[in-house]
């Protein structure tokens, strides 16, 4: 549709308001509380234009840009001169009690009020009275709260309660003095607090971990970076100064992770300052360990590679690169998988599933799906991002009623007040209660094997061609009833289902019911979370079980293990690893010191994910790069480039012929022709725009000619970075670079992270030439896992037959109960549980039980009871679970002294004495 | 030959001219007080260090010569860690000194930076940090800034209502 503006024609999307359409045409328009995730609601009065009647209207009238609807041959002005005093006078108010520290606030530099002050040209203070004030809130150790900055936007409120689900943030008082924060000081309890970060156009809300050491963003090296804290493959920047990594912010991506992150995400980058980083090559020698050189830990490492029978052992969190330099290393035979047998069967059934189709959906498929299913997954825990974008999911049927009402989708108050609490369809079934429960239409607690039967008869109910379940009790059918008659009403079914719950028949059922959703013709998302961040990559490198590695370790046939960033002892059990690790030699690779690095007879320093390149595939089977932010110091370098130096020593063709990144990934793509699309996950080290590389700084980067002064006046030579197109500099492209190789979000009079509108291609619209990484499982399903429709509309369903292997239900036991694992979003993840902040969320150790079960066995919540597996026994304190089942059990996954062993598993519970 | 002459003569004239060579170092040269030469940092009437860490100097600076980390006191004080100026870079432009927020950059009247040593000539804080307020008497700024520290609660700042009571009902 055609609107003017200033004169000027541009061609717009009817379903845009008009400030939408101002920013998407690149024009400059204030504004505070609209935010292009959650829409409008006209709170801050700062987009005031003027819209005339028609071409003989000189006088027009002022109206809100972002409430006011686009129509045809709509005559607007952001330049008419009362505009502009009217945004200057609505600026100078909000200012009015804004206090006078921008100096010692995080947020300036990249604070989005300070750039509307200046777009609207107010600079001096004329109001004379008292400021108001607050008191500030302690808010966890995530969040700073300084509410003194605060101009009543009411953007936090919103992304928090009504995006995000929190309960326990709201808006207090009134007038002048609306303040938002908790009833009580107190840590906030929702997973996505961080985006506040962000989500705040000043410093009401700034990162506490960023406090701790300050930098200004322009004095950031950034670098394109993906998570490193789940499967999801979130898209972020993270920036570094004097040799530290500094923190994380959302890098936009269209279709993962949108405008926000998970806090696990956001704030568990402290890891890679942890003490516990090993800095330096290190060898045992006869008394204790010795730190070496870098020469003489290839000298020793080749010469452990070379001799005898060698065993590499990959690692889920570890870029396809090095997991493929070690597979070179060792070979193909002898490369195993770093991970339990049962997450290895897990990979195994998921990639398998996977490939058949229908192909894995992306977050922003998910988002716009009308009715979900999430089968066994406990998503706020395990896949956190995606538990956000379920809520939004199931806002499609209020935005659908809004649509049908002529009440347009980005009026995001009379939307809400349309929808009420009337929310689309979700049906949750996991053994236990999970934090999405309270929006779910229906939930189902039982242990996995009953899970998976739930999911097998609703794909019976929706095809009867798929295998039926026996014996089905009556409530368990009706609720699969309701269930398949919701998703056969839906548009666009969403499922959801993962490795979490540790079954691969909760797995299959997932499967089954989109093969059934499919099969009728409808596009549904389909999805499965892996645990870590390049799990289905490993998986696609086709490892061999970690068992039969330990078999051969006890079978005395091993020389040499070489283990790749990987703690063993959180993936076996530790007489499994013990006799693994055992092996005459043992060399490490990894950042942080583990158990496995302490029996490392060589551990080689690896690089982080900050300070490491390569590419890592997410559980959408998404291949994308991330880039080294800053060089990593001393003796570390990317594992890859470890192991290619050892080819090199060993005189190997690859080693020779390996010279940079490209080269690695070049050969994993001829190796696998599954992996063959990931040389296009982002332009290779030669890539220029206009003859220069990608500045990781921004233009105002300070401190150059000094920061390095008190070790040596002489300014050294900028590193150089051979394995990508971004320099460690200031100078290069003058042009935005593609969306995989953009270090930051910036631009001229947009200093803040707002700036990305500058970036897309439509506001909340893929990054300009498309957003980054490719997808790997698409030639599976149809294409952009919109799934099985050919081209010509007719429902193709190119998915492979059912999967015939319905459980027997799930039969408690007298004396033992099935261990699941429970996740943490803070603490279950073995990175980010290095990261201070998140280490102090994490909880302790603990075994749960449902209420019943604690009565019969006659605990207290508390009290320490023995509990006793054949993978392991511990004493821990009992924790009673309102809502988990009668005969299942709890543990945290990846925490405590039990972390090893592979849940569910049986076992026994006992009073601790 | 009228010229070689003529330039005898004037030089001859030059011997009974006053000389204009200043005997520096004993005899010093006036220097204005706004003269840009060595840069100090100052501090607040009240002693305590002006400097906040906000940066402003650094990224002002065109030489880039100045580098420095910012921490916080228990009670939410900001100040540097530590402080680096380059002088060997360092133009004597004065744009710190206009960007600081705070009065704390100030450059001063002293030129006499030689040093056989460039490394020398890299300070720290504890070379630039001086024990008065320099040019700018009175000033401090964590009496007007919105924010809490050890002896200033919120609410007690120029110009500032006490801070709102969140329980009351009254309007």
């Amino acid at each position: 549709m055609k609107i003017v503006v200033d004169k000027k024609e541009y061609e717009v999307d009817p379903r845009e308001n008009l400030l939408e359409a101002c920013l998407g045409r690149g024009l400059d328009l204030p504004y505070f509380c609209w935010h292009p995730a959650m829409g409008s609601v006209g709170a801050c009065r700062q987009c005031a234009v003027k819209v005339y009647r028609d071409e003989n209207d000189a006088r027009g009238r002022i109206v809100m840009a972002c409430m006011t609807p686009i129509t045809p041959n709509l005559l607007a002005s952001i330049d008419d001169a009362e505009a502009r005093e009217f945004r200057a006078g609505i600026v100078e108010g909000l200012m009015e009690s804004h206090p006078h520290d921008c100096p010692v606030c995080d947020e300036g530099g990249e604070c989005h009020l300070q750039d509307m002050t200046v777009m609207t040209g107010h600079n001096y203070r004329r109001f004379e009275f008292p400021k108001r004030t607050f008191h500030n809130q302690y808010l966890g150790p995530l969040l700073n709260h300084e509410m003194n900055r605060c101009i009543q936007c009411y953007r936090c409120t919103r992304f928090y309660t009504e995006y995000a689900g929190g309960k326990d943030f709201a808006v207090l008082k009134l007038r002048h003095l609306v303040y938002f924060g908790r009833a009580e000081a107190g840590v906030l309890e929702n997973e996505f607090s961080g985006n506040l970060v962000e989500v705040c156009p000043t410093g009401v809300f700034t990162d506490k971990t960023l406090k701790r050491h300050y930098t200004r963003k322009w004095d950031l090296q950034m670098a394109p970076t993906v998570c490193a804290h789940c499967a999801l493959g979130c898209n972020v920047t993270a920036g570094e100064r004097y040799g530290t990594l500094r923190r994380i912010v959302n890098r936009y991506n269209g279709q993962i992770n949108g405008y926000f992150l998970c806090d696990r995400g956001r704030f568990g980058y402290e890891h890679v300052n942890s003490p516990k980083r090993i800095r330096s090559a290190r060898a045992r020698r006869d008394a204790g360990a010795a730190e070496i050189p870098k020469a003489e830990a290839l000298d020793r490492f080749s010469s452990l590679a070379a001799g005898g029978k060698t065993l590499g052992i990959g690692s889920p969190r570890a870029s396809l690169e090095s997991n493929f330099a070690l597979r070179a290393l060792v070979g193909p035979e002898n490369f195993y998988a770093g991970v339990s047998d049962a997450s290895y069967d897990l990979l195994a059934a998921m990639l398998q599933v996977l490939r058949q189709g229908p192909a894995p959906a992306s977050l922003r498929q998910i988002e716009h799906g009308d009715a979900a299913l999430v089968l066994g997954e406990d998503v706020t825990n395990s896949a956190p991002r995606l538990a956000l974008t379920l809520r939004q999911t199931i806002r499609q049927a209020g935005l659908e009623q809004a649509e049908k009402m002529r009440v347009p989708r980005w009026q995001d108050h009379a939307v809400r007040e349309l929808a009420q609490k009337d929310h689309g369809p979700l049906f949750i079934a996991t053994p236990y209660p999970t934090r999405l429960d309270d929006v779910a239409t229906e939930t189902y607690r039982a242990a996995p094997d009953d899970i998976a039967r739930l999911g097998f008869a609703v794909a019976h109910l929706l095809d009867p061609a798929s295998p039926a379940v026996p014996d089905l009790a009556e409530p368990l059918r009706a609720l699969a009833g309701r269930i398949a008659d919701t998703l056969q009403a839906a548009a666009r079914p969403v499922v959801v289902s993962g490795t979490g719950a540790g079954s691969a028949a909760v797995l299959r059922a997932a499967a089954d019911v989109a093969r059934a959703l499919a099969k009728a013709g409808k596009p549904v998302a389909f999805s499965l979370q892996a645990e870590e961040r390049n799990s289905l990559g490993f998986a696609m490198m086709e490892p061999k079980p970690l068992g039969r590695a330990v078999d051969a370790a006890r079978a005395g046939e091993v020389q040499t293990v070489i283990v790749l960033e990987n703690d063993l002892y959180r993936r076996a059990p530790a007489a499994a690893i013990d006799a693994l690790l055992a092996a005459p030699h043992v060399v490490a690779l990894d950042a942080l010191e583990t158990r496995t690095t302490a029996k490392a007879e060589l551990v080689i320093p690896a690089a982080p994910f900050a300070e490491a390149d390569g590419t890592v595939v997410s559980s959408e089977g998404r291949a994308q790069r991330f880039f080294r932010v800053y060089p990593p110091a001393g003796g570390v370098q990317d594992s890859w480039r470890w192991l290619a130096d050892v080819l090199g020593l060993l005189a190997r063709p690859e080693g020779l012929a390996w010279k940079d990144l490209d080269d690695v990934v070049e050969a994993v793509a001829r190796a696998f022709p599954s992996l063959a699309r990931i040389r296009d996950a982002a332009p290779g080290a030669g890539f220029r725009i206009a003859g220069a590389k990608i500045p990781r700084e921004p233009h105002r980067y300070s401190g150059r000619t000094s920061m390095l002064a008190n070790i040596q006046v002489s300014e050294p030579k900028p590193p150089e970075d051979p394995d990508s197109a971004l320099s460690y500099t200031m100078e290069g492209a003058p042009v935005e670079p593609p969306a995989a190789l953009l270090p930051f979000f910036w631009t001229g009079g947009w200093n803040s992270i707002q700036a990305v509108n500058k970036f897309q291609e439509e506001i909340a619209g893929p990054l300009r030439g498309g957003d980054a990484g490719v997808r790997l499982l698409d030639q599976a399903a149809g294409g952009a896992g919109t799934l099985a429709r050919a081209p010509d509309g007719s429902a193709s369903v190119p998915v492979a037959g059912y999967l015939d292997s319905v459980p027997a239900p799930f039969a408690p036991r007298r004396g033992e109960w099935l261990i699941v694992p429970r996740h943490h979003i803070f603490g279950s993840e073995e990175l980010s549980a290095e990261a201070p902040a998140i280490a102090e969320l994490s909880p302790q150790p603990y075994v749960a039980l449902g209420p019943s079960d604690a009565a019969a066995l006659g605990a207290a919540p508390g009290a320490v009871v023995n509990v006793k597996s054949e993978a392991g026994s511990a004493s821990l304190p009992l924790r009673v679970e309102p809502g988990l089942p009668a005969g299942l059990a709890a543990l945290p996954a990846g925490l405590g002294p039990l972390a090893g062993i592979p849940l569910p598993v049986w076992g026994r519970i006992e009073l601790g004495r | 030959m009228w010229s070689i002459i003529r330039s005898l003569w004037l030089v001859l004239l030059h011997m009974f001219w006053p000389r204009f060579t200043v005997q520096y170092p004993d005899q010093k040269p006036y220097l204005a007080p706004r003269y840009r030469g060595r840069i100090i940092l100052s501090r607040d009437p009240d002693g305590e260090e002006r400097c906040v860490a906000c940066y402003l100097c650094a990224v002002a600076c065109p030489v880039d010569c100045i580098s420095l980390q910012a921490t916080e006191d228990p009670h939410g004080r900001r100040y540097p860690e530590w402080f680096r100026i380059n002088f060997s870079r360092c133009i004597f432009c004065g744009l710190c000194e206009e960007a600081c927020p705070t009065y704390a950059i100030q450059l001063t009247p002293d030129i006499e930076l030689g040093e056989y040593n460039r490394q020398n000539l890299v300070y720290e804080k504890e070379n630039l940090l001086i024990g008065g307020t320099g040019k700018y008497p009175g000033y401090n700024f964590w009496r007007v800034a919105g924010v809490q520290i050890e002896d200033k609660d919120k609410g007690q700042s120029e110009r500032e209502a006490p801070p709102a009571d969140l329980r009351t009902l009254l309007p």
